[in-house]
């Protein structure tokens, strides 16, 4: 089909999308659903962010905690420190984030497969534990924050935030699609499949994992950034909670790794179901439906919802056959 | 960047050493290879044959020596800029990128090693795709392929590089004879086009068809180096392939 007019009805689509989610803060009353949307919302755009390394790349990064907790702690320093408001915290979370995938990326991106995966986990750790001991922004204790006034057209702060979390959203994805349909996407398709005949073949294989280290952090930070505002409090360990790597990964994988849209139907599907969960039963059970719903996945449908949706997707660019 | 002496030799591998712990792989080894050249590399198993090709392609550093290609030492370049200056290598067990069709395969050396604009690198795909008589399977997934497909694939996704060296590392292995001759021609026929070609192969027939230099490597030194017919004939050849 036209590259043209898939990137027109994209478009089309995100403007729709955007337009539905302000639509939504002014006319719906109630704040639950948007207490409960911005948590699915920060989901999706995690679960892509997750998949520009760990999907196009094939990098197994368990370190979403970590980035999304550097993300927080920087919004929180931030404000604490100098009041800066919220896009500037986001902006500066992204910055950050995007600098400890770089030096995550020159220390671990060498290590192949599950080398790469256990030190993202160590690296987590080794943050919440300098955040914990850091006094300024509350230590293990947490701290409590304020927020400031409601900016125009909300009236109300959880609207807003979820309005910028959907925002995230369509950073993430116009970002995931721009690496999927680029020359740099191939790239990363190529070294995930082969990475020495990939080298060979003319692929700067480092420098592109970096670059897709980069991006993904800069990304997880920045959806961890107005965490702390809607809580209105901070601790290290629900900021550097590892149910935020496993959902980020299980996310992506039942969506399927090979397109931007996987890791949104996953994170759509996963996230309802867990707030839905949440609601009904208990919180406690949506842990235990992921599990499940990973295993089931990972044996009945590997390449995830797009795979079964378009199970001949792949051979969509050749033509022939 | 250097142009070399229209007559200088395109590859220089100089006293070129390579060790596994305490295994040596290649003994200072030292070889030039002509401009336009289809030379032969045979030897028997573990006699470094892939070592050398490996450290000629940068899949491998060597401990001692320098790699000199168009008249630039690229011994310690990352394997995909040597690809960028034109050294293009299949694999002795066909690596291909498996998620992608036979096009996209050869895209991804159009992609990074030659640059071009996407329309015109779809158009030089398939004329390569043509030549190595693959046009039929461009949409295929790569991981379809017929074992005498694969390794034509390999062929041309080397060919996607736009190489002036191309290393061809047992593209015959485990094919019948008929398919053999398929591919040797086609070999030839790059060869015809001011690709220089470096063939390692165990079919003799092949070999001697194909080169106009041979060189035996045993144990990681040569053993002889010459014109196909009178290294066949060098008593150390023989008794490295057929033992004493």
């Amino acid at each position: 089909m036209n590259k043209r007019s898939h990137s027109i009805a994209f478009w089309a689509g995100i403007a729709v999308f955007l337009v539905a989610v302000l639509s939504m803060t002014q006319i719906v009353r109630n704040e639950y659903p948007f207490f409960a949307g911005y948590v699915i919302l920060q989901f999706i755009a995690l679960a892509v962010a997750w998949t520009i390394l760990g999907g196009y790349a094939g990098y197994v990064n368990f370190g979403t905690n970590a980035f999304f907790g550097v993300g927080v702690y920087t919004a929180v320093a931030l404000f604490k420190a100098t009041g800066a408001p919220l896009v500037v915290q986001i902006a500066a979370a992204a910055v950050v984030g995007m600098l400890l995938g770089f030096g995550v990326g020159l220390l671990t991106l060498r290590m192949r497969g599950i080398f790469f995966s256990i030190a993202t986990i160590a690296l987590a750790i080794i943050i919440e534990t300098f955040v914990m001991n850091w006094r300024f922004v509350g230590g293990a204790a947490g701290i409590q924050l304020q927020r400031p006034p409601v900016m125009a057209p909300f009236d109300s702060y959880v609207k807003m935030l979820f309005f910028v979390q959907a925002v995230l959203v369509v950073i993430a994805v116009g970002i995931a699609r721009y690496i999927q349909n680029s020359r740099m996407g191939r790239g990363l398709q190529a070294l995930r499949d082969d990475e020495l005949a990939a080298e060979c073949t003319g692929v700067p294989t480092l420098k592109l994992k970096l670059v897709a280290c980069m991006i993904s952090g800069a990304l997880m930070s920045a959806v961890g950034a107005p965490a702390a505002m809607y809580l209105q409090y901070a601790d290290p360990s629900s900021a550097f909670n590892l149910t935020y790597s496993v959902s980020a990964l299980a996310m992506s994988l039942i969506g399927g790794t090979a397109h931007w849209i996987g890791p949104v139907l996953g994170a759509i599907l996963l996230g309802s179901t867990q707030q839905f969960l949440a609601v009904t039963i208990s919180s406690e059970v949506n842990v235990l439906v992921l599990g499940i719903m990973l295993v089931l996945f990972v044996v009945g449908a590997p390449k995830g919802i797009i795979g079964l949706l378009r199970p001949r997707y792949r051979l969509r660019a050749g033509g022939k056959q | 960047m250097t142009t070399a002496a229209p007559d200088a030799p395109l590859l220089q591998v100089g006293t070129l050493t390579k060790t596994f712990g305490g295994f040596t792989a290649l003994d200072n080894i030292s070889v030039n290879i002509k401009k336009g050249e289809r030379f032969g590399l045979i030897g028997p198993n573990g006699s470094g044959k892939t070592t050398l090709i490996n450290c000629i392609s940068g899949a491998l550093k060597p401990q001692a020596g320098s790699v000199v290609f168009c008249g630039e030492d690229i011994t310690q370049l990352p394997p995909h800029l040597r690809a960028r200056r034109g050294i293009a290598r299949s694999f002795q067990i066909p690596r291909p990128f498996k998620s992608m069709t036979v096009l996209e395969n050869l895209m991804v050396g159009l992609d990074f090693a030659a640059a071009g604009s996407t329309a015109a690198e779809e158009e030089i795909a398939m004329s390569i795709l043509t030549r190595m008589g693959l046009a039929s399977k461009a949409g295929a997934p790569s991981d379809a392929l017929s074992q005498v497909e694969l390794r034509k694939m390999e062929l041309a996704r080397a060919m996607a590089v736009r190489p002036k060296l191309l290393i061809s590392d047992e593209a015959m292995a485990g094919l019948s004879s008929s398919e053999v001759d398929e591919v040797l021609d086609l070999l030839i026929s790059l060869g015809e086009e001011d690709i220089t070609i470096i063939m390692i192969e165990h079919i003799m027939q092949a070999v001697m068809r194909f080169s106009e230099r041979v060189m035996c490597l045993d144990a990681g030194k040569i053993i002889a180096l010459g014109e196909p017919a009178e290294v066949m004939a060098n008593k150390r050849v023989q008794e490295a392939y057929l033992g004493t």
